[in-house]
């Protein structure tokens, strides 16, 4: 039987990984993701996991590695942070756009200048686009639980697509926290073992990644797109079996006391844990506000989105992300852009917080819920709300 | 190259997965002939046979006939004019596509 012991969650996601027998990994150190790495190395000298550990001289030779050893049909594990995605990030694309089922934490960090260490979405945003799978988790058990069902996701015949796990750097990165580590037989019979259907193999050669001219360069792309929206049917799946089989459940969008709410808040990682202690306060005084946790980010969980949001009358959205010169936070500007068509919809308020490790506390969450539900009566000058910024 | 079919170009939900080359070799389906916009022309009488053009050619779409002249195959040939700038004897000119 799984027991819950205290772990780091760094060393939980490490041990994640030995859970699921990942055949190579490929990482440079960069905090705060270090920890990661650091443990699955002496995992692997201690021989505890089988696998080759390639230490290489940069994230771009990290994720490069990475795709040779999935197309040759390793289960491969790769983690970063910050500037650390950034460097990665052409080889992103390669990675999804070649179908190489890698799994990568991301231990979301800010990204410089002014050089900083701390936590912040801005690293998640920019790989926005690279069609890896995204998903955020708030606690250690979720990341634990989530690098699993990534591996079966991602490598389902289905999907064949990386996923990036984002978890929130130091806040959940370095903090120890309770969490149950399921058995190894148990997690071995929730993911079947890693097949491609076209590996690099010198017995059947094929090449990948070649020059596509344009005449089908765009039908290469719209399949990239499709492939991607499709692996939410795989995703939902996956996190119902992992419910029926270790009795933990997740989905795409995530309530929390949003029944009957007429304000809703809408958070991504770690920061959800302080905003559903606001809530509850909130609740007690007898306010209608209730909590929405995006998990799933690429593929956007449209259906479940709208659906979650449609007696709400105000939609407060916190980005921890800037888009410069654009139109508020990137998760903002999404979601007014899939309620546009709809008829019922509340009224959205985007809040830009949490940059750079500044915590936002309770009082924070209820500030900005006050705030917000004023600001969509009132309506405002301004692309976006900063919070808690001083004059 | 991405696969191709005999009659007209494949559909997104034709593609090999990730657009994979399961052949090998297939970049000969690929006309990059229709590249150029002037095209190597030979004169039999002038050429002496000295194989520079063949070894030239960057595309290697020039190759020996039975007589042991050198022709290009101008289904390959990008108009890139190397072998016109080599041959010693001015047997080769480009001359353009249009018109």
């Amino acid at each position: 039987m799984a027991k819950k012991v205290g772990l780091e969650v760094s060393v939980a996601v490490s041990e994640a990984v030995k859970l699921v027998d990942a055949d190579v990994i490929a990482a440079y150190p960069i905090t705060p993701q270090t920890h990661i790495v650091e443990h699955l190395a002496d995992l692997v000298a201690d021989g505890e996991l089988r696998a080759a550990y390639i230490p290489v001289e940069s994230e771009h030779s990290a994720m490069s590695a990475c795709l040779g050893s999935s197309a040759v049909g390793a289960r491969t594990f790769t983690a970063t942070a910050g500037q650390g995605l950034e460097l990665m990030h052409e080889v992103l694309y390669v990675a999804s756009a070649m179908r190489l089922p890698i799994v990568m934490t991301v231990a979301n960090r800010a990204l410089s200048a002014p050089i900083s260490i701390w936590g912040d979405h801005a690293d998640a945003m920019a790989v926005r686009d690279t069609g890896w799978i995204q998903l955020f988790v708030e606690n250690g058990q979720e990341a634990v639980d989530n690098v699993i069902c990534a591996f079966r996701i991602s490598e389902d015949r289905r999907v064949l697509l990386p996923a990036m796990i984002h978890m929130d750097g130091f806040h959940l990165t370095h903090v120890i926290e309770p969490i149950e580590l399921p058995e190894q037989s148990a997690v071995a019979r929730f993911i079947p073992p890693f097949n491609p259907p076209l590996p690099l193999d010198p017995e059947k050669p094929v090449t990948m990644g070649a020059f596509a001219p344009p005449f089908i360069y765009t039908e290469v792309k719209y399949a990239q797109d499709q492939n991607l929206r499709a692996s939410k049917e795989v995703i939902t799946e996956c996190w119902q079996d992992f419910g029926k089989t270790f009795g933990r459940y997740y989905s795409p969008v995530e309530k929390y006391q949003a029944e009957g709410a007429k304000t809703l808040l809408m958070t991504m990682g770690s920061y959800s844990e302080t905003a559903m202690v606001a809530v509850d306060k909130m609740r007690d005084e007898g306010k209608p506000v209730g909590l929405l946790k995006l998990r799933l980010w690429r593929p956007f969980p449209f259906a479940e989105f709208r659906q979650a949001v449609k007696d709400a009358e105000v939609l407060i959205v916190l980005d921890r992300a800037l888009s410069f010169g654009g139109p508020g936070g990137p998760v903002c500007a999404e979601v007014r852009s899939a309620l546009y068509d709809e008829i019922n919809k509340p009224r959205v308020v985007g809040f830009v917080g949490g940059l750079g490790g500044r915590d936002i506390s309770m009082a924070g969450f209820e500030d900005m819920i006050e705030q917000g539900t004023k600001v969509a009566r009132t309506g405002s000058e301004q692309a976006f709300e900063m919070f808690e910024v001083r004059a | 190259m991405a696969k191709t079919k005999d009659k007209g170009e494949l559909g997104w939900q034709e593609i090999e997965i990730g657009c994979f080359i399961t052949e090998p070799g297939n970049a000969i389906q690929f006309r990059t002939g229709d590249w150029k916009s002037r095209r190597p022309v030979f004169d039999l009488d002038k050429c002496n046979k000295c194989t520079l053009c063949y070894y030239f050619c960057p595309e290697g779409c020039i190759a020996k006939t039975e007589e042991g002249y050198f022709l290009p195959d101008l289904y390959y040939c990008k108009g890139c004019g190397i072998c016109a700038e080599e041959c010693p004897k001015d047997a080769i000119t480009m001359e353009e596509e249009a018109g």
